[in-house]
């Protein structure tokens, strides 16, 4: 078959509500990151969060999916619901089982989980909701957003922690290569209770600053680990015959290549495997480094990390041979929403031929050899942009991009 | 314990499941199935647990699932009030 096309992006991020908001706030180095207001966090060391303002469940869903949904499913339904929309793909029009769900989960519903083991030990198991036994689930934005639009083609979820919005994209191929015409892609997450941060505390790599512009500085001599945020995208995407047989006229861009890999044990004393995650999703994408026009990073913001994954871009494109930028630091790391929101803001860097720059992030550290675009937007003639994304606990994957072919 | 109403299934089943996509509840709905209301065996467990602890009375989760139209969950919850008393 021929390479798969993204015609439809729905965002939800703390830097803005729908793909062009998002855009614009993200051309402009606009910044979401903030104090926690969602919960008390005087008795934690991490205060900083990128929350999304603003968002009102009931505004946007009946509320007979209220009393069965965590907050982070009621994100991925309306994403999901905007992306349909933007692709111009009306579910009931698509037959019945050649459209399915692909989304990556980190964590699961956790604020739903929190408030249910909080009545389970202070009220006893009969005041624990039915819905718990699915709204914690990490398949469950796959479950609803398929339900909700009766897309009964195959389905399935990823969890490889903040590598997983590349991993669903690429199952989302697989899919498409296996027959399906449409999938739904990408992840939102949201952990933002007491239950959900005290896991993510535990990685040890959440930044402890209270400062919103100087806790999450990846690849800056002053990096201090990551703020997390909530939120992501969802893609559509499509066998392009199939889009064409449907009416689409234009599309976001071509999935031109993937690979992952994974790192070997931290003692081994060998190095990561992205440089070859990187290399080989270039092979799948039949590119040389020199046709690489962008890098979004995954920018984790703990100083090997940054080094790690900056030598793997220096060995692969040459010492400042490509611009790189990581415009999380304005969300903070949205798990497994992170990597699918680099991929839809890829997509509007290549469309707009534009590189959205790294807010906050000034001063490299010593031995980071890349380009990093700071400060300002950058105009450049963009025509394929690889995003990388790694996960705790060992995941590397690496998505090449190409634009649309001019009419 | 008073005899539970129509009128207090449904403000227990909005509480728990939410409003009907496809039905006014204040409507005449005694003999509707919660399957046409758009109620499915996980919304059922929820009203009946609530049901259950506002009125103190047990329900089997089998039986509450035999229960496919508000006068029947009213007959059995009401059976069980009277057993009660």
């Amino acid at each position: 078959m021929n390479k798969p096309i993204v015609t439809g992006i729905g965002v939800l991020a703390p830097t803005g509500l729908g793909t062009e908001q998002y855009w614009a706030a993200t051309r402009n180095g606009a910044k979401g990151i903030g104090p926690v207001s969602r919960f008390e966090t005087e008795q934690y060391p991490v205060v900083l969060a990128g929350e999304i303002d603003g968002f009102e469940a009931r505004e946007h869903l009946a509320s007979r999916l209220l009393p069965q949904t965590d907050h982070m499913t009621r994100l991925a339904l309306v994403a999901a619901d905007w992306a349909l929309a933007d692709a111009g793909a009306k579910a009931e029009e698509l037959p019945e089982f050649s459209a399915g769900v692909v989304t990556a989960s980190a964590s699961g519903g956790f604020e739903f989980g929190h408030r249910e083991l909080e009545a389970l030990w202070s009220k006893g198991s009969e005041h624990v909701s039915a819905y718990q036994s699915f709204a914690w689930f990490y398949a469950v934005n796959t479950g609803q957003i398929s339900i909700r639009h009766g897309l009964r083609g195959a389905g399935g979820v990823v969890v490889t922690e903040q590598a997983g919005g590349l991993d669903a994209f690429a199952m989302a191929r697989r899919r498409l290569r296996d027959g399906a015409g449409l999938m739904l892609t990408g992840g939102v997450d949201s952990a933002l209770c007491p239950w959900g941060w005290v896991a993510q505390i535990a990685c040890g790599r959440l930044s402890t600053s209270a400062d919103p512009e100087r806790a999450y500085l990846p690849f800056d001599s002053a990096a201090n680990g990551f703020v997390p945020g909530e939120g992501g995208a969802i893609l559509v995407v499509e066998d392009p015959e199939s889009a064409a047989a449907r009416g689409v006229a234009r599309d976001y861009g071509t999935f031109a290549g993937y690979s992952a890999t994974f790192d070997p044990p931290p003692d081994s004393g060998r190095p990561s495997a992205l440089r070859r995650a990187i290399e080989n999703a270039l092979d799948d994408a039949g590119c040389q480094p020199s046709d690489v026009d962008v890098v979004f990073a995954d920018g984790a913001g703990v100083p090997e990390l940054d080094l790690a994954e900056a030598e793997a871009i220096s060995a692969v494109f040459g010492a400042n041979g490509v611009p790189v930028t990581a415009p999380k630091t304005a969300t903070g790391r949205l798990y497994s929403g992170g990597a699918a929101l680099d991929l839809a803001t890829a997509l509007l860097a290549l469309r707009d031929g534009l590189i959205p720059p790294t807010p906050n992030v000034s001063e490299l550290a010593p031995g980071i050899d890349i380009d990093l675009v700071t400060g300002q937007p950058r105009r450049a003639d963009l025509r394929t942009a690889v995003v990388l994304a790694r996960g705790y606990g060992g995941y590397n994957s690496a998505v090449v991009l190409r634009a649309p072919d001019k009419p | 314990m008073s005899e539970m109403t129509c009128t207090d299934l449904v403000a227990i089943i909005r509480e728990c499941a939410g409003d009907s996509d496809t039905a006014d509840l204040d409507g005449d709905i005694l003999d509707v199935s919660f399957e046409e209301l758009g109620y499915d065996s996980l919304a059922m467990l929820e009203t009946a647990g609530q049901t259950q602890r506002r009125y103190g009375i047990t329900l089997d989760d089998d039986v509450v699932v035999e229960a496919k139209t508000p006068r029947e969950f009213l007959d059995l919850v009401n059976g069980k009030l009277v057993a009660a008393a």
